[in-house]
């Protein structure tokens, strides 16, 4: 074993932090999230991290050996100015050193084969626990559908899901559909990532060992918005998720201050596309309104769900988001006051 | 450096020079009807050379794009198209035309032959190959009063399902860009047929399939697979097309097509791909270094072994690009471990040109700094190459910028620097003029720095979590300064290629002379006169090793002795 402080381990962590340093991000504030697949927060994305470090440890060894002698003989062997004009001993091959490093990657490959097979295998096959949340999430373009069958929730974007630990595992198992193209899946710190395929379910789990906000976002190519198809995870504790979850499952709020704006949304094409539970408005194809107010973001995580944001994103999402699915519904101002207002009453 | 002629039998050309000057017109005409090996691998390599500037304009936008957060620089549609082209012309419309432009122009030469078997075939398949090209770049234009058009294909170089159906992409965009290659596609099977054929039947007296020279040998295999690897692209091409136009469903999800088949079909045509892309830069390799370490390569029969287990091994491990895509654990360890067994042929091609420079006298001429630097890159390559292998890690860094980095340092690292090597060492055989070795020099130390701080930089962006096709990102990421690097590498890399560009013009009127054997070198090629007649040679050659010349120069000591 080599001595710690040259450990593939450890320079690497050291390259990596240094990168982030030279970035200006070396987590000088607690508030920042990384998406670092090197700073994992979940059963998957840690397995996957110590798997990594070993490989990292076999690469970097067969670097250093052959890059070494790739060095060695660039210096060694260049031609030099005082050289006589002979030509140097031809030498054809030799039957014993090829076998040698024939043999010796040979090695090196199954040592690699059986330890990535057994993190597949833990990672993939891994028994869920009865105690495991379950959550469908459907990709859209260019957004995030969350449904939680038992509990009655169709949430957006934003994805809760409660804290684990190790005393009382409580994973989240996600079943991954899609209602148009491919997405993918991919929360660098709770687990590796996972496509959203239609006619092709699959399934990710994630264990979460710290409550807080995990970032993410849709790493297949969607189309157009594929680069604000953002994602957030908010692993709460046990009370706060089980408070977001009563909240969700209710219908929406019913305001009569607000009846002009809702009026508008139910008599425009708002409602074609938009749900807001308890109303006449049940549309799919564009995300569930029932409690927008309760979201941080707007636009799938890329703007913060602020009034001016919402009445400009009903105004015309395409000057916020261009190419989304949303059209400008031409509304006037004061339908556009009124449609906010209503919308903010949607807690 | 010996400059005579050698008196190798059949080599010398002893026609006068043609008298007559021609017009440019008689010029232009004998450039487009020429059945010529040697024309036409010129073509196809300056068609390279074009689309090599125009995807480079293309990468460039979208580096300028991607150096700050937020920047409105390109609209998120352009950019789709740029990243779009960008891929499929680097991939189709410059690697692929690279493969037939080195066997074109090297293979019958240096298996002393007069031309490629079929020459008429040969011409056939360039012009496919550019009008495809030409016709892919049309869609920027599209035909007038057509719905969609003006618009480039916007779909990645995967052009993955359902996001082709036209539901998801109206207008022709998606069709330019599967016509284009299936015309390309046709071009390419043509030129590998070819090279098949030649190597065969036209070896010169003496020239056995193992007195071969690696080049030769390692472009035989690569005709061989672009056979097996454009087949199953060019049929997924054919599907779509039927699913867009004849209400086919292969792929259309909607209607219970399905997207994975597509996948397959794309991955089966698309990993091998990599491998006939890189098989040139293995074979321009196994010239440049042994002229240039003055020994002959180690390991000639290990050496072909490996370059025909990779094409083998490489058509069974498709699947490692579909790890993400939710495949049984059975199939994630199987498709995990055939990836890692390529590793060991391509190792051993390492371990062999390190061999063959070991106990040398290395000549760091331009062609060897672009090989030498090679060797460094494509280990790197290598091992990120193994690190992808493993499923679980690539569930992380699948999609990320670690994998641009990753085929990017095979593509770039690997391909266009032996590319670049491969001009400087048979420039001076093509126009009998030497490139700028000052020039060139700076070309190589420009390209390499800046080929590090893009490459390098992306393999920690990966690890940061940014994902590929993203037209902007939010700045809280901790991503803008590393963009800004990768963005200033990349601008370098484009001023090192204007430079290369420069030589290559002012080489071609000013360059110093070069003379039949520039480089002291031992292959056939540099037998005959520079740039060579039409006929090659006057009569046929005849040889008795893999290095002819070296027979020659060194009659004390000739290879043919230890056959």
């Amino acid at each position: 074993m080599l001595p710690k402080w040259l450990r593939v381990e450890r320079i690497v962590r050291l390259a990596v932090f240094t990168a982030l340093a030279l970035s200006g991000h070396a987590f000088a504030d607690g508030t920042q999230h990384t998406t670092s697949i090197f700073a994992p927060s979940s059963t998957p994305a840690t397995e996957i991290y110590h798997l990594s470090m070993f490989v990292f440890e076999i690469t970097g060894a067969i670097f250093v050996v052959v890059g070494g002698l790739l060095t060695f003989v660039i210096i060694r062997y260049r031609a030099r100015s005082g050289d006589d004009e002979s030509e140097p001993a031809q030498i054809y091959g030799s039957n014993q050193v090829e076998l040698a490093w024939t043999v010796i990657p040979v090695l090196i490959v199954v040592v690699l084969f059986l330890t990535t097979a057994r993190v597949i295998f833990a990672i993939q096959d891994a028994p869920k626990p009865a105690a495991a949340l379950e959550v469908t999430s459907v990709g859209h373009q260019f957004w995030w559908e969350f449904r939680y069958p038992k509990q009655g929730i169709d949430a957006v974007n934003e994805l809760h899901v409660p804290v684990s630990s190790t005393d009382h595992p409580t994973p989240t198992y996600i079943k991954l559909l899609s209602a148009d193209v491919d997405h993918s899946f991919w929360v660098p710190e709770l687990a590796g990532k996972i496509d959203l395929i239609p006619n092709h379910p699959n399934d990710v789990w994630i264990d979460p060992l710290r409550p807080g906000l995990y970032l993410g976002q849709c790493a297949q190519f969607c189309g157009v918005q594929h680069a604000n198809m953002l994602l957030r995870v908010y692993v709460d504790t046990p009370e706060q998720f089980a408070a977001w979850a009563a909240n969700q499952a209710k219908p929406g709020v019913q305001d009569p201050s607000v009846a002009t704006g809702r009026h508008v949304f139910e008599t425009q094409a708002c409602m074609n596309c938009h749900t807001v539970q308890g109303t006449v408005a049940t549309g799919r194809f564009g995300p569930d309104l029932t409690h927008l107010m309760s979201r941080d973001t707007l636009a799938s995580g890329m703007i913060p769900n602020t009034r001016d944001n919402l009445r400009q994103w009903i105004r015309d999402p395409n000057t916020i988001k261009p190419g989304c699915l949303m059209p400008a519904m031409q509304l006037s101002e004061d339908q556009l006051d009124q449609v906010t207002n209503y919308l903010e009453t949607l807690k | 450096m010996a400059d005579s002629t050698l008196p190798i039998h059949g080599s010398l050309d002893l026609t006068p020079p043609r008298e007559h000057e021609s017009t440019w017109l008689e010029t232009l005409h004998s450039w487009v009807v020429t059945v010529d090996h040697k024309k036409l691998g010129l073509m196809y390599m300056m068609m390279s050379i074009f689309f090599l500037l125009v995807a480079g304009a293309e990468v460039l936008c979208i580096r300028i794009q991607l150096a700050v957060p937020n920047n409105h620089f390109l609209s998120p549609q352009t950019f789709n198209r740029f990243f779009t082209m960008h891929g499929t012309t680097m991939v189709f419309l410059v690697g692929m035309p690279l493969v037939f432009a080195w066997a074109n122009y090297i293979i019958p030469l240096q298996i002393g032959a007069r031309d490629m078997a079929f020459p008429r075939l040969n011409a056939f398949s360039f012009w496919l190959t550019l009008f495809g090209g030409l016709l892919l770049y049309y869609s920027f234009i599209g035909g007038p009063g057509l719905y969609g058009t003006g618009s480039a294909p916007d779909v990645t170089w995967w052009a993955y399902a359902p996001l082709t159906a036209k539901a998801f992409s109206p207008g022709h965009a998606t069709d330019y860009w599967a016509l284009a290659l299936i015309v390309t596609g046709f071009g390419t099977v043509g030129g590998g047929i070819n090279i098949l054929a030649t190597v065969i039947s036209m070896r010169c007296k003496g020239m056995t399939l193992m007195r071969m020279p690696l080049f030769s040998w390692v472009m035989f295999v690569d005709g061989a697979f672009v056979l097996i690897v454009i087949t199953p692209l060019t049929a997924a091409q054919i599907m779509l097309l039927i699913d867009r136009y004849l209400g086919g469903h292969f792929f259309d999800t909607q209607a219970g097509g399905s997207a994975t088949v597509w996948m397959h079909f794309f991955w089966i045509f698309g990993h091998p791909e990599v491998y006939v892309l890189v098989f040139p830069a293995f074979a321009i390799a196994s010239e440049i270094i042994p002229v240039f370490s003055r020994k002959g390569i180690f390991g000639y029969p290990a050496m072909v072994a490996a370059v025909v287990g990779i094409a083998f091994v490489s058509l069974g491990v498709w699947a490692h690009h579909m790890f993400t895509v939710g495949m049984t654990s059975a199939g994630n360890a199987f498709f995990t471990l055939s990836t890692e067994l390529v590793g060991i042929p391509t190792g051993i091609k390492i371990f062999n040109w390190l061999a063959t420079m070991w106990g040398g006298k290395i000549r760091f001429a331009t062609p060897m700094l672009f090989s030498t630097a090679f060797l460094f890159q494509f280990l790197c390559a290598g091992l990120t190459g193994i690190m992808l292998s493993v499923a679980p890690w690539n569930w992380q860094v699948h999609g990320s910028y670690f994998v641009i980095a990753h085929f990017h340092y095979v593509l770039v690292g690997a391909i266009v620097f032996m590319v670049f090597a491969g001009i400087y060492y048979w420039f001076p055989k093509a126009t009998g003029r030497m490139m700028d070795e000052k020039l060139g020099k700076w070309h190589f130390w420009l390209f390499f720095i800046g080929f590090h701080l893009t490459f390098d930089i992306m393999h920690f962006v990966g690890f940061e979590g940014m994902p590929r096709w993203i037209y902007t990102y939010p700045a809280d990421r901790g991503w803008e300064h590393l963009n800004m690097i990768i963005s200033i590498g990349g601008l370098i890399q484009g001023i090192a290629v204007l430079i290369f560009a420069y030589n290559l013009f002012y080489s071609l009127f000013k360059g110093k002379i070069a003379g039949n054997d520039p480089w002291d070198a031992w292959t056939l090629e540099w037998a005959t006169s520079s740039p060579p007649p039409v006929y090659n040679f006057a009569t046929d050659p005849v040889v008795r090793s893999a290095r002819p010349l070296w027979d020659l120069k060194h009659p004390e000591n000739p290879d043919w002795k230890y056959d």
